[in-house]
């Protein structure tokens, strides 16, 4: 049962205090979609074995949805960070490639550009879509 | 080395009953000073309260604050709060009637927690306030030790599930349960 | 005081020889001592058969002293205290304990069921595989009989269990798991550096074997108990087996507080659910049989078991006690038997060569030692009568025959890395130690990736414990899988691997010539390993023997996955408070106490207790939901609405957050207006519906359905959290605050009017409206909405206030005979009106526009959660299923569900179905079958005929319009003089 610190208030909270949300950074793709992309959006998940972004509301807590990047074999927790973020930080980024120097991201951090398949996004605020009501 | 088992509860449950909520949602960094000035506390820091004995502000959230004072300034509170956030985006309502209150104090009011709630309460500071869940329910909890209210700490939850919370508490403060090593 | 026969007259450090203990077995009455053991009890009088084994039903005895007992369990206590499966040698005897034999049928002594073991032949590994194939008619008529009859261990309890259990959180820096030497001296080291130390002992006892087997043991771990309790930072908890390790360092363990003692008040056992920082696994090693054939006669029993009924309980498991060994251990149970006037008559070694200190001891002290032995076969059946022995590397040829009752064996012990290995802590094979340890190189690791589980003592393959004993004292081992080596096929048929499940090593190497060659594959082909004591004693030499037999090194072989928990858990801990009436969270609203004063019959609706209907007199629940239904269309009734979810959404975005949220429009709601509105999931199917309500140019109160209430107060903020999180908009979740009190009915209005304090004419309040104001003195806002078609007002009042306001209008209506309607009533009344209900007509495929509701959805807004979803061609497709009204042909009420069927048959060779019901009711109003469903092309279809046929019946219906009353709507006026 993992532990995961919400960014926010900085409570250690275990996983029976959490509500999982899925896949993280996700860009949403609304009318005038192509169907392809709106696919992509709502069912295409990248499922990693390893590195991995998601989603986590501190449910019995503050109630806010924040990011934890963790490896999905060894449960290592790279770093949790709040929920309104592109990408993620530099620390948690630096944190991974401390210790999984081989890790690549699937987007490409400098353009800021998403992943291949995924298209662009033009919402202004292109993070998560969510699982719950999927 | 152990001791004998008490045959006494752990600790006492008390209902606590009437006191006035105030629900605060705000921007803090922005408007954090005008809400303290009109609650008349200090603005808690992340996971803390404040108190002066009879007024209580905790922090619940990085936008949300609880109010908590007697019942009979509720009215007066909400007023006070909401008036000094005329002009921001905020949210002041009340919301006295939706929690149910218990005070758990006594012998070893922290080993009844500590069979409910996955959280480390024995490490928070004095002034921490912790939400996390009483076996199946949300809840928060804070220390208290007070003339009237005796030491111990303060259980709020939502007021649907008291009869559920009084049982809980009464069951893990049943006598001859101490968690102390035997 | 009568001692048992077997009873010493001295020593046993663990007994109180002034506190006699009685105790009855298999209707025998007995005595023990406080301190012993249920196994160290029955040993000391004397009774060595203590249960029959799973399949064969051979005669067993207690073969060791501690966790890994395969043989002695138990049925224990009566009633609902009757618990099967519980093992003696953990067991602590208490006054008055009442225990039965297991899986002997019709008795201990004589058991039919032991005609299997001359029936061996019939019965080998992977019996129950090949008995499949045979004709089925076999299998029901012949051997599912017989096995059911004599398979099973133990039985249920059949009574509810009184006792007591509870769980509690625990958290530390390090928790150390095993109350041995290695364990207390990591302790006090852990301690010194600081942070908070746990230290977990399954035992009701400090030092593990140490105090048995090295002298001066007990003074060492008195000096370092004594340390450790000076210390403020250390907790030393006894009687608690650690059961699992899992992620972050989360670990279970179970402590005995009042076992088998219904007397002590006391919770029975509490269930710790720890965190640690690191955990220290100084869980010692077990071990392990000889397999020879007869090593499951009962007084063939572990080395180290033999030496601890003598030292810690003053129990001679035998008066002569012969010792067979592949290793110098064991030779301290010589020592120590003799130290306790027993006879030790041989010492079989099948190493070659036995010269290291405790067998020079042992000579010294006039013990015969044969090296280069092995036992070729064991006398007696019900009780080890002698034993023949051989050369280790022949095959079986006798050499002599010496007397004695008591066998006591080593193969050798193996670390125990049960929970090193829960958390994925990979072994490594030692050629040389003949035993798994951990690997240090890939050790389990914890939330930050860094090791966080590190085994000590003979956990970690030290078998010497060096920080005791200095340098290791101990020659080397002679690995020994199969004596002697060269055992012909009928000795290996009586060797027994697992003594639980009856797993023999002809089983293994039948397994392995058969192709099961995985170890894996292996066990479950025999059950290796498979009883509830997890192979604890046949695991190592189970794969060795497998290993042998594929002629590759163990290594190869490797192990199973060794999984939670080490031992068995009962439901009772795992459970704790969470049982009877606080099984779960039971949600009642601020009107409860009335509905139960008033005889409501109750619905669950997601964790609130909702009234179904309050039954008057004799009557039925559908008799009293016809007369709550009638009273409300002629008269007024009340409903408890309390559960509806109430969400406040307020700031400079909520207008267009809203009609992100919702289908259709909200933001061009007028300040003092509600409207209906729909909510769908991304994917464009119908989550939840209710009234929204504008209470101010910036805030909405969004009510939802009771289900609804935590779920889209989650959803919104996920939207405003992780999408929008530049839009200023606030939410609250107010469900608990008020009380909500629907007023329904042509009367309804007059009765308010009676309480005075608002204006609730149609002027000042029209329909869709809602006032605030004080109704009776109490502050109310009201909302003139309608789920039921009638004349209706939906009042809340903050929460504490509710029953008061529910009091004072029932009061006012009485003279209307106002009445209270429950969950049904209003059901079938939406239905009548042709409203759908999420849950009935929705089911997480349903689309808004399935239910022809498109009015509800806006085309002007550019997006809504569900728009894109909803513009894919299979959803705008006009083939979908849609909303109809069904009309009963025959006057019978629809079975709810039942599915209409077309033409054709489908892939499977079903019936094709064109449609289903989704609400069905008797309405009383009408007096008349109502139903609705979801119908293929269905508002094109007016009045075609479905047929619905359901097992053993068909039902005919019409598709007909799905408002069935007041379809001008006139009734939510009210009565004209309203």
């Amino acid at each position: 049962m993992l532990i995961l610190t919400c960014p926010y208030c900085g409570v250690a909270a275990e996983e029976t205090e959490l509500h999982p949300g899925g896949e993280a950074h996700l860009t949403r793709h609304g009318p005038g979609s192509t169907d392809a992309d709106f696919e992509w959006y709502l069912f295409a998940r990248r499922n990693p074995k390893g590195v991995h972004f998601e989603r986590w509301r501190h449910l019995y807590g503050c109630g806010k949805w924040f990011l934890a990047a963790r490896d999905t074999v060894t449960l290592q927790v790279f770093g949790t960070y709040p929920a309104q973020s592109k990408y993620p930080p530099r620390e948690i980024i630096a944190a991974i490639r401390a210790d999984r120097p081989d890790w690549v991201p699937h987007w490409d951090e400098i353009t800021g550009d998403s992943a291949p398949g995924v298209g662009n996004d033009p919402a202004p605020n292109p993070t998560p879509a969510r699982d719950s009501f999927a | 080395m152990a001791d004998a088992i008490t045959m006494t509860p752990l600790a006492g449950i008390a209902e606590i009953r009437g006191l006035g909520m105030v629900l605060i949602r705000a921007d803090l960094g922005r408007a954090g000073d005008a809400i303290a000035e009109a609650a008349g506390l200090a603005l808690p820091e992340t996971g803390r309260f404040t108190t002066d004995g009879l007024r209580w502000l905790g922090w619940m959230s990085p936008d949300e604050l609880l109010l908590i004072v007697p019942g009979s300034e509720r009215g007066r509170a909400v007023a006070d709060v909401a008036g000094a956030l005329t002009g921001e985006h905020a949210l002041v309502q009340d919301v006295s009637d939706m929690r149910c209150v218990f005070d758990v104090t006594g012998r070893k009011p922290g080993q009844v927690l500590a069979k409910l709630c996955p959280a480390d309460l024995e490490t928070r500071p004095r002034d921490g306030l912790r939400r996390t869940r009483a076996a199946q329910v949300a809840c928060a909890v804070w220390r208290i030790d007070g003339a009237e209210t005796g030491r111990g700490w303060r259980l709020i939850a939502f007021r649907s599930v008291r009869d559920y919370v009084a049982q809980v508490l009464a069951g893990a403060a049943a006598p001859g349960s101490d968690l102390d090593p035997r | 005081m009568t001692t048992g026969p077997f009873r010493l007259p001295a020593g046993g450090r663990l007994i109180d020889r002034s506190k006699p203990l009685g105790f009855r077995f298999e209707g025998r009455q007995m005595t023990g001592f406080s301190g012993d053991t249920l196994a160290s009890a029955l040993l000391g009088s004397g009774q060595r058969v203590v249960g029959r084994s799973f399949k064969y039903h051979r005669p067993r005895g207690i073969l060791a002293s501690g966790a890994e007992e395969p043989n002695a369990l138990l049925g224990l206590g009566q009633g609902g205290r009757f618990e099967p499966n519980q093992r003696a040698t953990t067991t602590p005897l208490v006054q008055g304990m009442v225990a039965t034999a297991q899986n002997a049928w019709p008795g201990l002594n004589r058991d039919f069921g032991a005609i299997n073991d001359a029936l061996w032949r019939f019965l080998p590994a992977g019996f129950y595989y090949k008995t499949f194939m045979a004709p089925r008619r076999a299998w029901k008529s012949v051997f599912e009989p017989i096995i059911r009859r004599a398979a099973g261990l133990g039985r249920a309890p059949e009574l509810p269990d009184p006792d007591r259990y509870e769980q509690a959180y625990g958290f530390a820096d390090v928790v150390v798991v095993g109350g041995g030497i290695a364990g207390l001296n990591a302790a006090l080291d852990a301690a010194r550096r600081g942070g908070r130390v746990i230290v977990l002992e399954q035992a009701a006892h400090w030092g593990g074997r140490t105090p048995v087997d090295h002298p001066g043991g007990q003074g060492r771990v008195d000096a370092l108990l004594a340390e450790l309790r000076a210390l403020r930072n250390v907790t030393l908890r006894r009687n608690t087996m650690a059961t699992g390790l899992y992620d972050h360092g989360y670990l279970l363990a179970r402590e005995a507080l009042a076992d088998h003692d219904p007397n002590a008040g006391l919770p029975r056992q509490r269930l710790w659910r720890i965190r640690a920082g690191h955990v220290i696994t100084a869980t010692g090693a077990l071990e392990r049989p000889l397999s020879f054939a007869g090593n499951d006669v009962p007084g063939v029993m572990l080395a180290s078991a033999v030496r601890d009924y003598i030292v810690d309980h003053g129990v001679a498991p035998g008066r002569r006690i012969a010792v067979v060994t592949n290793n110098d251990d064991a030779y301290r149970t010589a020592l120590v038997a003799l130290d306790a006037g027993l006879a030790v008559p041989v010492v079989l070694d099948a190493r070659p060569v036995a010269d290291g200190l405790l067998p020079g001891e042992a000579r010294a002290r006039g013990v015969r030692v044969e090296t280069g032995c092995g036992i070729a076969r064991v006398l007696g059946r019900k009780g080890v009568s002698g034993v023949e022995f051989c050369a280790q590397d022949g095959s079986g040829a006798p050499l002599g025959t010496v007397d004695c009752d008591v066998i006591a064996m080593s193969g050798g012990w193996s670390p125990a890395d049960h929970l090193w290995s829960h958390c994925g802590g990979k072994l490594v094979w030692d050629d040389a130690r003949a035993f798994f340890a951990p690997d240090p190189s890939r050790q389990p690791t914890g939330a930050d990736g860094r090791g966080n589980v590190t085994p000590v003592g003979a956990a970690s393959g030290d078998l010497a414990v060096a920080a005791l004993t200095g340098a290791a004292d101990a020659a080397a081992i002679l690995p020994v899988w199969v004596m002697p080596a060269n055992a012909p096929a009928k000795m290996r048929f009586k060797m027994w691997l697992d003594f639980q499940n009856d797993v023999k090593v002809s089983d293994v190497e039948l397994a392995a010539r058969e192709g099961y060659a995985s170890v894996e594959h292996a066990k479950r082909y025999t059950t290796l390993g498979m009883a509830t004591d997890q192979g604890k004693t046949s695991n190592i030499n189970g794969l060795a023997v497998l290993s042998a037999t594929l002629d590759q090194p163990i290594a190869a072989t490797g192990t199973t996955t060794f999984r939670p928990p080490y031992t068995p858990l009962t439901f009772g801990t795992i459970a704790a408070e969470a049982r009877g009436a606080v099984f779960q969270p039971l949600r009642k609203t601020p009107i409860h106490g009335w509905h139960e004063a008033n005889g409501a019959d109750w619905e669950p609706v997601g964790l609130w207790r909702r009234p179904y209907c309050y039954p008057r007199g004799a009557e039925t629940r559908g008799q009293a939901v016809a007369r709550e239904i009638r009273a409300v269309r002629s008269g007024v009734g009340t409903l408890d609405a309390s559960t509806l979810g109430k969400i406040l959404v307020k700031g400079p975005d909520a207008g267009r957050f809203l009609d992100m949220i919702y289908t259709g429009m909200m933001s061009s709601l007028p300040v003092g207006k509600c409207r209906y509105g729909l909510m769908c999931s991304e994917n464009g199917f119908l989550v939840d519906d209710g009234v929204a309500v504008r209470l101010a140019e910036d805030t909405w109160l969004c009510h939802t359905t009771t289900g609804g209430a935590e779920r889209i107060h989650g959803h919104m903020e996920d939207w405003l959290q992780c999408e929008w999180w530049d839009w200023q908009v606030y939410t609250a979740n107010l469900t608990e605050q008020f009380a909500q009190i629907a007023v329904v009915g042509p009367y309804a209005r007059r009765v308010l009017a009676k309480l005075g304090g608002m204006d609730l004419s149609a002027a000042a309040l029209p329909f869709m409206g809602w006032a605030e104001g004080e109704l009776a003195g109490i502050p109310v806002r009201v909302y003139r909405i309608s789920f039921s078609g009638e004349l209706s007002f939906e009042i809340a009042a903050p929460a504490n206030r509710g029953l008061q306001l529910w009091q004072a209008i029932h009061e006012a209506g009485a003279e209307f005979d106002i009445t209270p309607y429950g969950t049904e009533a209003m059901h079938v009344m939406r239905a009548e009106k042709g409203f759908i209900m999420i849950g009935d007509e929705t089911d997480g495929t349903v689309i808004p526009q399935d239910l022809n509701l498109h009015w509800a959805i806006s085309r002007k807004k550019p997006d809504f959660i569900g728009k894109r979803a909803q513009e894919r061609s299979f959803m705008a497709s006009p083939d979908r299923w849609r909303l109809v009204g069904l009309e009963s042909l025959d006057g019978r009420v629809l079975p709810d569900g039942a599915l209409a069927v077309a033409d054709g048959v489908n892939a499977n060779g079903q019936r094709n179905s064109q449609g289903r019901v989704t609400s069905t009711y008797h309405s009383p109003t009408l007096d008349r079958p109502i139903a609705m469903g979801l119908v293929h092309h269905g508002p094109e279809r007016m009045g075609e005929v479905l047929e619905f046929p359901v097992p053993g019946d068909s039902f005919r219906a019409r598709i007909v319009d799905p408002v069935f009353y007041d379809k001008e709507g006139a009734k939510a006026e009210g009565a004209a003089d309203g």
